[in-house]
């Protein structure tokens, strides 16, 4: 029986099990009119049946699927003649590849034998073998659960508990899968980059302030010997962040109070959504203008000042990174700025505080929880952007603060360690991840130095 | 008698020559003449007319306000309101919800101002001067309007940038010691001191609510303004929070004029002079508090004090 036909008829029967409870719990105490009797009502009982129905057959489908290809999988193995059964794991693996392959009818490697067809048979064998198992024990599990949460309704039973309790569970494992996969990113990315540092050591790389990750693939290459210092795709990156902060902060921030505050409902209307649309465009995009349009204009308008601007500066980066984080800081700006209790304005207005006063003095203290938060979400896009530089900003490692020069960022080195046909043992791909979790561990800090912000100044400001 | 008809017929007078353009054709098509009856009349017809029962001059009025319209957008929320508010006086302003009491009184400041579908028609003026004039800065008037709001609303600030924010923004105090004396004199006033001297630099919202909404009539008064509108100051506080505010308005009225919205009949026999009623924007009685509260002379006016409207 197919896959599909078997998860179809345990939701027909979970599906019929809804109103065979809730007929039964009606049953019980006599009719529609006296369902008053029962503890919960009807459609409670219905969903306990069926979820009774349904949960152990997935469990048991489940827990088939896991075990079955291991157990067929042993089973070959004990069939075959005795040579076979001793070759070495990689080579059995590449045995049992064929054998699969062969069932399935695919090309195989290799020649064909009388051993190996056969083992193929039996695999197709115990194939549909399992297959019947499955389907009997699942339908079985799910009638029987059924049955059994059937039998049990009674008027007392408290089934919206019953039912309730699922679903908080089942509420539980959502929100636990985001947590959990962050945890798993984080640990495969731990053990990576603890690989890398057995190779590099870690001062080295904290402190090291020459980045150059060629290493010699033989041993008698010339150069590229390697280094893995740090510090200098450190700098680049709060360089370029910097700069964008610079521009983003100040403008977004009076956005939002234009918005928030002057401006009148028709321009707000027109002019947020616009913002929006800002905060649509790909970064891709924003990567082309920034390498074809602006850094062409910062290099020429630099030339006319008599600066020395390289072609890919961090000023031309940093600019439209900013540009890309204006619409964060202001939409998040205006949030805390709206969410100022208008109490606290008719107070200050009440008292003959124009509305630039009222702004200064009791709206934005009141809301600057709100925006150092805004702030430090802007701070981490920044820190995490990684398609403008790329194209914008360059891979020289300098270690500068002068930001005509070209720079590049943690982001942008693990695009390029990781692109194209690569080693998974050697220093330099292993760099990635060791600069993926030192990028991790820098957003977090700031994550928690945004919250103890925050924290601190809503004690003051509630 | 024959003063209040006096002052009529010069208030008629001043309303013809400062009637500001515009204001015409936005003004609703009734008529716009100083409307008293003397006559009871009989109720549900009477809130046609738009008429007022009882007495809506004052002796030495200060502040007057004169066939007052107020819309928001369609809404007509304030019809044809004329009200004179004497120095020196607590005047309650009563009426179920929604009958536009607050709204009157956030006209006398021009706390309407923000509202940006509001408009008001007619004449407002205080000691003479028309607030909604093209020469006058409402952010000026509202420092001479002092406001006291229904939820008590200190600044995330210190106790004493509270009260100091005021004289601050107006540059009332020339130095620290002069600006001291104000908070100090104030929150004194305001019968706060005494509870907070020892800790000014703490934030006002760690007050309990009446002390907070002391701290507010504090700020409020710092400023020295001529009138104090306050609306509904008690609804949030317990009785003995409210007592303390309504002694504490005893006492202000003696140098301001006082004009309070209310919700509690009793606070307002408690503490007002006069009493204005309204319903659904319509101005209909005004009277001294005793005889308001005895003797209404308007059958909406017996409802709602008596517990049958509102």
């Amino acid at each position: 029986m197919q896959g599909t036909t078997l998860i179809l008829i345990l939701a027909a029967m979970s599906f019929a099990a809804f109103f065979f409870g809730r007929g039964r719990s009606v049953a019980l105490v006599g009719g529609p009119r006296h369902s008053t009797a029962l503890h919960s009502l009807p459609g409670y009982y219905g969903y306990f049946t069926a979820i009774w129905c349904l949960l152990p057959a997935l469990a048991v489908l489940l827990l088939w699927v896991l075990l079955e290809p291991r157990i067929i999988v042993a089973l070959i193995v004990k069939g075959l003649p005795e040579a076979q059964r001793s070759l070495s794991v990689g080579e059995l693996d590449l045995l049992l590849n064929n054998i699969q392959n062969l069932a399935a009818g695919d090309a195989i490697s290799g020649d064909l034998d009388a051993a190996l067809s056969e083992a193929a048979t039996r695999f197709q064998d115990y194939t549909t073998v399992s297959r019947r198992i499955l389907a009997a024990s699942t339908l079985a599990v799910a009638g029987l659960g059924g049955a059994i949460a059937w039998r049990r309704i009674r008027p007392d039973l408290r089934a919206r508990n019953r039912v309730e309790g699922i679903v908080l569970l089942a509420l539980i494992a959502a929100s636990s899968i985001a947590i959990l996969t962050t945890v798993g990113i984080v640990l495969s990315v731990l053990f990576e980059a603890l690989r890398f540092f057995q190779k590099v050591p870690i001062s080295e790389f904290l402190f090291g302030l020459n980045w150059s990750p060629q290493t010699a693939i033989r041993a008698d290459q010339v150069g590229s010997s390697g280094s893995f210092g740090a510090v200098p795709l450190f700098t680049g990156t709060m360089l370029i962040t910097g700069i964008a902060m610079f521009v983003a902060v100040p403008v977004g921030l009076m956005t939002a109070i234009y918005l928030a505050e002057y401006s009148s409902s028709r321009v707000r209307n027109i002019a947020k959504p616009l913002l929006e649309v800002l905060a649509g465009i790909p970064t891709v995009v924003y990567g082309f203008f920034a390498a074809l349009t602006v850094a062409p204009w910062v290099r020429r308008t630099g030339e006319s000042l008599g600066l020395e601007v390289a072609s890919e500066s961090a000023l031309a980066a940093g600019l439209v990174m900013g540009i890309m984080i204006i619409p964060l800081v202001s939409s998040l700006a205006d949030d805390a700025i709206n969410a100022v209790p208008s109490a606290m304005r008719d107070g200050a207005l009440g008292l003959g505080s124009t509305r630039a006063e009222t702004m200064t003095r009791v709206i934005l203290p009141a809301a600057l929880p709100g925006i150092i938060g805004g702030v430090l979400l802007a701070v981490s896009r920044a820190i995490g952007e990684t398609m403008i530089v790329v194209m914008a900003a360059g891979l020289a490692a300098n270690l500068t603060v002068n930001p005509f020069e070209a720079v590049t960022t943690v982001t942008v080195q693990i695009v390029t360690l990781l692109v194209g046909d690569q080693e998974f043992d050697s220093a330099k791909t292993l760099a990635a991840f060791a600069l993926g979790l030192m990028l991790f561990v820098v957003t977090l800090i700031l994550n928690v130095i945004g919250l103890v912000v925050v924290r601190k100044y809503r004690e003051q400001y509630d | 008698m024959t003063i209040v008809q006096m002052m009529e017929a010069k208030v008629t007078d001043r309303q013809a020559q400062s009637s500001r353009a515009g204001s015409s054709d936005e003004g609703p098509a009734i008529d716009k003449g100083v409307k008293r009856t003397p006559a009871l009349p009989a109720s549900g017809q009477f809130v046609e007319t738009g008429m007022t029962v009882g007495d809506v001059r004052c002796q030495d009025p200060y502040v007057i306000a004169e066939n007052v319209d107020v819309f928001y957008g369609a809404n007509h929320a304030i019809k044809n309101v004329t009200l004179e508010i004497s120095k020196q006086e607590v005047i309650a302003l009563i009426g179920p919800s929604g009958c536009g009491k607050s709204t009157f009184l956030r006209c006398l400041n021009r706390m309407n101002d923000s509202i940006e579908s509001a408009r008001v028609s007619g004449s407002i003026t205080l000691g003479g001067q028309d607030i909604y004039g093209k020469d006058l800065d409402p952010v000026a008037l509202r420092a001479r309007v002092g406001m006291v709001f229904q939820k008590p609303n200190p600044f995330p600030k210190s106790i004493y940038d509270n009260v100091a924010y005021g004289p601050r923004i107006h540059g009332l105090a020339a130095d620290r010691a002069e600006l001291d004396d104000i908070v100090h004199s104030s929150l004194e006033r305001a019968g706060l001191l005494n509870e907070v001297k020892d800790r000014l630099d703490e934030p006002g919202t760690g007050l309990s609510g009446g002390q907070q909404q002391r701290l507010c009539i504090a700020r409020t008064i710092a400023v020295n303004p001529e009138v104090i509108l306050m609306d509904e100051p008690c609804s949030a506080l317990d009785p003995i929070a409210t007592a303390r505010i309504e002694d504490l308005m005893d006492e202000l009225s003696q140098d301001y004029a006082i004009v309070i919205v209310t919700h509690s009949m009793q606070q307002a026999a408690r503490v007002s002079k006069r009493v204005a009623y309204f319903h659904l924007g319509l101005l209909i009685e005004v009277d001294e508090t005793d005889r308001i509260f005895t003797n209404p002379q308007h059958k909406l006016t017996e409802d709602y004090i008596t517990g049958r409207i509102g």
